[in-house]
């Protein structure tokens, strides 16, 4: 860096050196509580579920290539897209927002750790012996003998799917104590993301100085504790029924299945927006980066994401159009879910607001973040339509749905996360990504994404439902699902360009300095990798930018705040 | 130049930069968590309220736990004089608040164990009864477990404080207990509501 001092490269040089033999460094992740460690340990641990995950969908979009296809049987199949939605959503989501969380919260608002970090310590291997139990089922479903017999009950486990009668033996239960585990380690964690928040920040970070992505995680956070504990109250009833024949979701014995559905949903709805809230998070610290222009409207962009966070909270039944709630309450959730797409518009033009007559600069983050944009837009479309009871009671149980929800969760929330990736990993491991690699794996995701989650609202329309393991050729429905194949293969491709690319940047990427995007806030302003405790001195901030203040003494932003 | 001690320190001057505890938000975020839990055994609980198919039914068997309830309710004054006592470096006060609590979270889960014995032996209302029994023991012994957790803690204050070893210092500590505690007694009047009165 041009302008760093003698001693401060002295500081990187150390933290350089420190390369020490295997065991010591094993025993030293295993037991540590540093935030930076954890956060690593939660991404790298999210990545590797992420290949897992994408293999399991890659073998379903292989068995829908072609008409008549027997590649899997259908049981296979059902546990395919069990485990696929069952670990993006929990193993793969969760952990990697929360591992940017945790390395990133303390650093932005110049704290030297979380507030707790033995919890922190906690919350992450409870969460990883959940994912592992998981992934043990493969081994130990249906006893010893039954191996590969993962669970099959969908990712939702529907009541009375998953009652004794339904599915015996043991797979099932490895789905919920795998989930019951990593909803503990989640709701740990943020319990620890809003306490370090609130009662954490160094002199000076008032609540309206936190960088936007502190926001975020501080909102997710929030909505953590009103989500995930309805499910795992749910779960805790799952198993009374399944170990001591209680009657909660028993319909022989007066219980209900759609009691199930409305505890899923009060989860499973808000669910996508505690992922995507993170992800607008990422896109708010790097749009304005690489536009070279502060945020636009911030407290709008505040305001409008706790508003979505409230809102979603009470749109669950929209899953449960096709149920029969009645008129009242079809029309209650079509519009609570309509509501949402006020506050989301609002963040539009707040981004565009802030790439408006910006300086942009086209590196491999913001390429992901403009994509990010346009694909969040189609998605919030989409969204509107399926919105609608009507049209919902057409299309619901549609690969129509399945397009539409992953062109949130894969083009909003994925693109937001490996925007992150190339943006934050030169202040994890102190080197730049290639950014020739980079732009390989965006523009093959690009057009995998778009091949394969465009084509499939088509089917969808035609008639094609979801989770069929295959179908006949006389449908009109086989090019089609060719073409969506093809793009699966394609952004799975693109991922591996991803790992290869991370993996070879640790050991011969560029030198990062601890500034390299000329960016804004206070983690910018350690060294990279951070030292253990982050600050020599408590650092103290007068304005939003902090970073800009100190490079632009002449025209601080604290004379406009 | 650009190193985060050169982050001027120019507000030394101004107010003192004072945050909130963090041991009473953590407690807040975790009351609030579990608040959620408890809300949905308690609407699962309304939800199959007259819903069994067979009996026992709640009215014949229920009987409304009023001495139980009366002391777990006043266990609440007696760890706030603990804390108060605490505040005010009366450690002797401290303890007899701590004791008092302990007594009385006691009687109150002893109560609720002759409850659950009585239904089990001579009711034959056991979780897999009917809707009644699975809702009743769930929704009763998810409040009873929080009771259990809470009276560990206290006993484990009690013994630090009898080993002369709960000081002035430590009243934010046993603050954060006593917030838990309280939470636990606010649920215990949602859940005597719902099960004992609307219930029946
Ligand atoms: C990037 C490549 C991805 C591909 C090619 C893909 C493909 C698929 C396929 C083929 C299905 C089964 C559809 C059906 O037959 O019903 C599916 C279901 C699902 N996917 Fe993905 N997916 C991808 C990424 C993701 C991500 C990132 C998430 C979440 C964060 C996700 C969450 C889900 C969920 C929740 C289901 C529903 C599972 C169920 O019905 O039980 N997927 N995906
Ligand atoms: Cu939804």
């Amino acid at each position: 860096m041009a302008n760093s001092t003698p001693v401060m490269e002295a500081i990187d040089q150390t933290i350089e050196s420190k390369r020490r033999p295997p065991s010591d460094v094993i025993t030293e992740w295993v037991s540590t509580v540093d935030h930076k460690k954890i956060g690593i340990m939660y991404i790298v641990y999210a990545l590797i579920f992420l290949l897992i995950a994408g293999v399991e969908a890659i073998i379903m979009r292989i068995q829908l290539a072609v008409p008549n296809n027997d590649f899997v049987s259908p049981q296979v199949f059902n546990r395919m897209f069990t485990m696929h939605g069952t670990t993006m959503v929990f193993f793969v989501g969760i952990p990697v927002l929360f591992g940017y969380g945790n390395y990133l919260v303390p650093l932005m608002i110049g704290a030297r750790d979380m507030a707790f970090p033995r919890l922190n310590a906690f919350g992450f291997w409870i969460s990883a012996f959940g994912g592992l139990l998981l992934y043990f089922s493969f081994f130990g479903g249906d006893g010893l003998y039954g191996a590969g017999s993962a669970p099959d009950v969908g990712w939702f486990a529907y009541a009375p799917l998953t009652a004794k009668v339904f599915s015996p033996g043991n797979n099932t239960d490895y789905w919920t104590l795998g989930v019951l585990l990593s909803g503990i380690g989640t709701t740990a964690t943020a319990l620890n993301t809003v306490t370090t928040v609130i009662s954490m920040r160094c002199r000076g970070m008032t609540m309206g100085r936190l960088p936007l992505f502190t926001w975020l995680m501080l909102i997710t956070s929030s909505m953590i504790f009103v989500v995930v504990s309805p499910l795992t109250a749910a779960q805790i009833m799952l198993i009374l029924d399944r170990y001591l024949g209680s009657h909660f979701f028993d319909t022989q014995a007066g219980g209900s299945a759609v009691l199930w559905m409305h505890f899923f949903w009060i989860f499973g709805h808000p669910e996508v927006y505690v992922l995507v809230l993170p992800a607008f998070g990422f896109v708010n610290e790097i749009i304005p980066v690489f536009s070279r222009k502060a945020a636009f409207g911030y407290p709008a962009m505040v305001a409008a994401s706790a508003g979505i966070g409230f809102v979603s909270l009470s749109v669950w039944a929209h899953h449960m159009f096709t149920v029969g709630l009645g008129p009242a309450g079809n029309t209650f959730f079509v519009f609570s879910t309509m509501v949402i797409s006020v506050p989301t518009g609002i963040k539009i033009f707040n981004w565009l607001g802030t790439l408006w007559g910006g300086k942009i600069i086209f590196t491999v983050p913001m390429l992901f973040c403009i994509a990010f944009l346009f694909q969040f837009l189609v998605a919030g479309l989409t969204g509107i339509m399926l919105a609608a009871a009507p049209f919902d009671w057409q299309l619901g149980n549609s690969y129509f749905v399945v397009a539409h929800f992953h062109y949130v969760l894969v083009g909003a929330i994925v693109f937001g996360l490996f925007a992150a990736f190339y943006y934050w990993y030169p202040k994890i491991t102190g080197r730049m990504m290639s950014e020739t690699l980079g732009k390989w794996h965006f523009w093959l995701f690009v057009i995998g994404f778009h091949l394969c989650f465009d084509f499939m609202h088509i089917p969808g329309l035609l008639g094609m439902p979801r989770r069929i393991y295959t179908y006949e050729a006389s449908r009109g429905w086989e090019t089609l699902n060719l073409i969506v194949s093809v793009g699966a293969i394609f952004q799975g491709v693109a991922v591996l360009i991803l790992v290869y690319n991370l993996v070879r940047s640790y050991y011969r990427g560029e030198k990062a300095g601890r500034d390299p995007w000329d960016a804004w806030t206070l983690e910018w302003a350690v060294p990279s990798p951070p030292p253990v405790y982050n600050f020599a001195i408590d650092p103290s901030v007068n304005s939003r930018r902090p970073l800009w203040d100190l490079k632009h003494p002449e025209e601080p932003d604290s004379d406009y705040e | 130049m650009q190193t985060a001690s050169a982050i001027p320190i120019n507000e030394q001057g101004g107010a003192p930069w004072v945050l909130p505890s963090r041991g009473i938000i953590g407690m807040v975020c975790l009351i609030i968590a579990e608040s959620a839990i408890f809300l949905i055994f308690v609407v699962a609980y309304i939800f199959y309220i007259g819903k069994s198919l067979t009996g026992p039914y709640p009215k014949e068997v229920l009987e409304l736990p009023i001495f139980g309830t009366v002391c777990l309710l006043s266990s609440s004054f007696t760890i706030h004089h603990a804390v108060a006592a605490l505040r005010k470096s009366d450690t002797r006060g401290c303890l007899l608040g701590l004791a008092g609590t302990v007594l009385l979270g006691g009687i109150f889960i002893a109560t609720t164990a002759k409850e659950w014995y009585h239904l089990i032996y001579h009711e034959g209302l056991t979780v897999r009864t009917n809707l009644f029994g699975t809702t009743y023991y769930s929704l009763v012994g998810l409040h009873a477990s929080h009771v259990i957790v809470g009276l560990i803690m206290l006993v484990t204050a009690l013994g630090l404080s009898l080993a002369g070893r709960v000081r002035e210092e430590h009243a934010e500590r046993l603050e954060v207990l006593s917030l838990y505690w309280h939470f636990v007694d606010g649920v215990w009047v949602v859940v005597f509501t719902v099960v004992y009165i609307l219930g029946r």
